[in-house]
């Protein structure tokens, strides 16, 4: 028997060296995240909570609360188009910088600047959020810094209203954005890109047709991992937001705290997810139809 | 007179002084195995650490303490630990259902010296008396009323000033459904606890649209945006607004309108399955008692003390004290239990509101 037979011999099959290395990770999404989601699920589909000794019955009542309370809708819509435009704003701020950053800025550079990206990741989101409102008050940094430059201006405020929820939004998940885009760009070989600029594409050719369909896969990427929990998002619009932060998250937050109706906020929730789910299923059933021969 | 000492009497005075030293040392020893452990918000007095310290020294009862984050949990620990816990806090809107579902015991006042002097209409209230016995002994309470910004709002008498079109954009309401629709309740004349015509309640919300500028949800947001000038008029808490004008300094004007306003009463109870009652009488009764009070309230900026003899004791500038004005005991409605299907009513309609104020 050859030496390097023997050597195979006493590594484990294939497949249970994949199942190995798979099972922690998916143990534990197992238990942290498939077991309350599946908590939620029944929940969802009782009269009541079961907690304590009051009896509770299967319904499927917390489901048509979109029916029963015609207003989620709009509220549902509030959370979507805070969606898009948080997601649009990201792609518009982050793909840029991921592509300055990875094919111009190198070295120490870089690091820098990826630091000052992540930095949001590092803060505590309440604190991030309460330091906005001292920008965005009346009498604020910003509103500050604007009447030093135009003096005539009177004083204004952008807290309390639908723009200061998507700066805070942005704020918040901007580095999803940069750090996928930059994965994506990273991993396009430069040589495309010079044979694309010998062959005499200009800036917005080489955009249109090499960097943004090759990067394509991270802008989705960071699209998806920003728009779904925008959705869900409800700090920011209440504190950011005054009367105009109701969102759906906001409302579902008053299910579990003060309607103490879990059922019914986990309806809500799970609602949303398949709204979420059949937006991205329409999406890829879209981007298949275009890349289809 | 000067008296001389026989040693007869010197060894019997020596005798009777080593027995009361021994008497006390045994007592203090028995009291000192004795631990009780508290059920209540984190922060909310009881886990004062010189409170608790004073009591051990006055008694040689340990305190421990369980806490809870709703009211429901409070419910569901007591449902589910049986014999855990010796006191526990219940807003007095929850008390009488908790007693019928036999989780806590009926209380002797005899048996709590300090209730003697507790105010009989807090006292006795109905949220937690059947007949003539007591579920718990009431410890403090606060409103939620109107708060206006001193200097500027002049004169305000009415909940209708949250809609004054005087004040556009320059209100805040609190993000809590049962204190709205309490709102609402008390300006078209109902209970806020069973009110008769949401549809009436639900028009006189909508109606502060141009006013809302806010819908708050804690106490510091409060105050950072009534510091920043954001708003003029408000829903706010009694005890908040005395702790935004002692720590904070803020120019803020606590009223109780024409319309009443809400109130709310914190009881403390006895589990029914407590191991230690006694001595978790003794806690409470060292909780309502003045010594205590007059401590947590310069120290901490407490509630209303449900002892009048306490709140009496408080300087006659002390902003808990010009807040919590006796006479306004009798304009008051207090919270009591809400039926689930009523509070889902609430939150339903508070959520409908909030969504109009959105749009």
């Amino acid at each position: 028997m050859p030496p390097d037979g023997q050597t195979r011999s006493r590594l484990p099959p294939p497949s249970l060296a994949t199942a190995g290395l798979l099972a922690p990770a998916y143990l534990w999404m197992t238990i942290a995240v498939f077991l309350p989601l599946a908590a939620m699920l029944y929940f969802s589909l009782l009269t009541r909570a079961p907690f304590g000794n009051r009896p509770a019955a299967f319904t499927l009542e917390n489901y048509l609360a979109f029916v029963r309370r015609p207003y989620l809708l709009r509220v549902a819509w509030t959370s979507i188009s805070l969606g898009l435009w948080t997601t649009g704003l990201c792609a518009l701020l982050g793909w840029p910088a991921a592509l300055a950053l990875a094919r111009t800025v190198g070295g120490r550079a870089r690091g820098a600047l990826f630091l000052l990206i992540v930095l949001p990741f590092w803060t505590n989101g309440l604190v991030r959020i309460f330091s906005w409102t001292m920008v965005l008050s009346e009498g604020g940094l910003l509103d500050q810094a604007v009447r030093l430059a135009f003096p005539g201006l009177r004083p204004g405020e952008i807290l309390y209203s639908y723009p200061a929820i998507v700066i805070g939004l942005v704020h918040a998940y901007l580095p999803y954005m940069v750090l996928t885009s930059y994965v994506s760009i990273a991993s396009i070989n430069p040589a495309i890109i010079e044979a694309a600029q010998s062959l005499g594409a200009r800036v917005p050719v080489l955009f249109a047709t090499v960097l943004l369909p090759l990067s394509l896969p991270g802008l989705l990427s960071g699209a998806v991992l920003i728009f779904v929990p925008v959705l869900g998002s409800f700090m920011e619009p209440r504190i950011l937001g005054g009367r105009v932060g109701v969102t759906m998250g906001t409302v579902i937050e008053d299910q579990f705290t003060q309607a103490f109706n879990w059922p019914l906020g986990a309806a809500l929730s799970f609602t949303m997810l398949a709204l979420v789910l059949a937006m991205f299923a329409l999406l890829a059933a879209a981007m298949r139809l275009r890349t289809a021969p | 007179m000067t008296g001389t000492v026989s040693r007869r009497g010197f060894n019997l005075c020596l005798g009777s002084g080593l027995t009361s030293a021994l008497a006390a040392g045994y007592s203090r020893r028995a009291h000192a195995a004795e631990t009780i452990t508290v059920l209540n918000w984190q922060g909310y007095g009881t886990d004062e650490p010189w409170a608790l310290k004073l009591f051990a020294e006055q008694t040689g009862i340990t305190v421990r303490h369980d806490y809870f984050n709703s009211e429901p949990e409070m419910q569901t620990k007591l449902r589910t630990n049986p014999g855990a816990y010796d006191v526990v806090l219940i807003n007095s809107a929850r008390t009488r259902s908790i007693a019928e579902e036999g989780l806590i015991d009926p209380i002797a006042l005899d048996a709590v010296p300090n209730a003697k002097d507790l105010v009989p209409s807090l006292r006795d209230h109905a949220n937690l008396t059947q007949g003539a016995t007591h579920f718990g002994v009431s410890w403090l309470w606060g409103m939620n009323s109107l708060a206006v910004r001193q200097g500027k709002v002049i004169g305000a008498d009415s909940f209708a000033v949250l809609s004054d079109p005087a004040w556009r954009n320059r209100a805040a309401l609190f993000d809590d459904a049962v204190t709205e629709i309490g709102v609402g309740a008390l300006l078209t004349g109902q209970d806020i606890n069973a009110p008769k015509d949401l549809n009436a309640i639900a028009a006189s919300l909508k109606a502060m649209k141009p006013n809302v500028k806010l819908v708050w949800s804690s106490e510091s947001e409060f105050d950072k945006a009534f510091a920043a000038g954001a708003f003029d008029v408000a829903i706010y808490w009694s005890g908040a607004s005395a702790r935004a004008q002692t720590r904070y300094h803020l120019p803020i004007e606590f009223i109780v309108p024409k319309e009443g306003a809400i109130g709310w009463l914190d009881t403390l109870c006895i589990p029914a399955a407590a191991k230690h009652k006694a001595a978790g009488l003794t806690f409470i009764n060292f909780l309502i008692g003045p010594q205590f009070y007059l401590q947590w309230a310069e120290s901490a900026g407490a509630a209303a003390s449900a002892n009048g003899a306490a709140m009496a004791q408080l300087p006659a500038d002390n902003a808990i004290r010009t807040i919590h004005k006796p006479e306004y005991l009798d304009k008051l409605q207090f919270m009591s239990m809400l039926p689930d299907d009523r509070r889902q009513a609430f939150v339903d309609l508070w959520s409908e509101v909030k969504a109009f104020y959105a749009t």
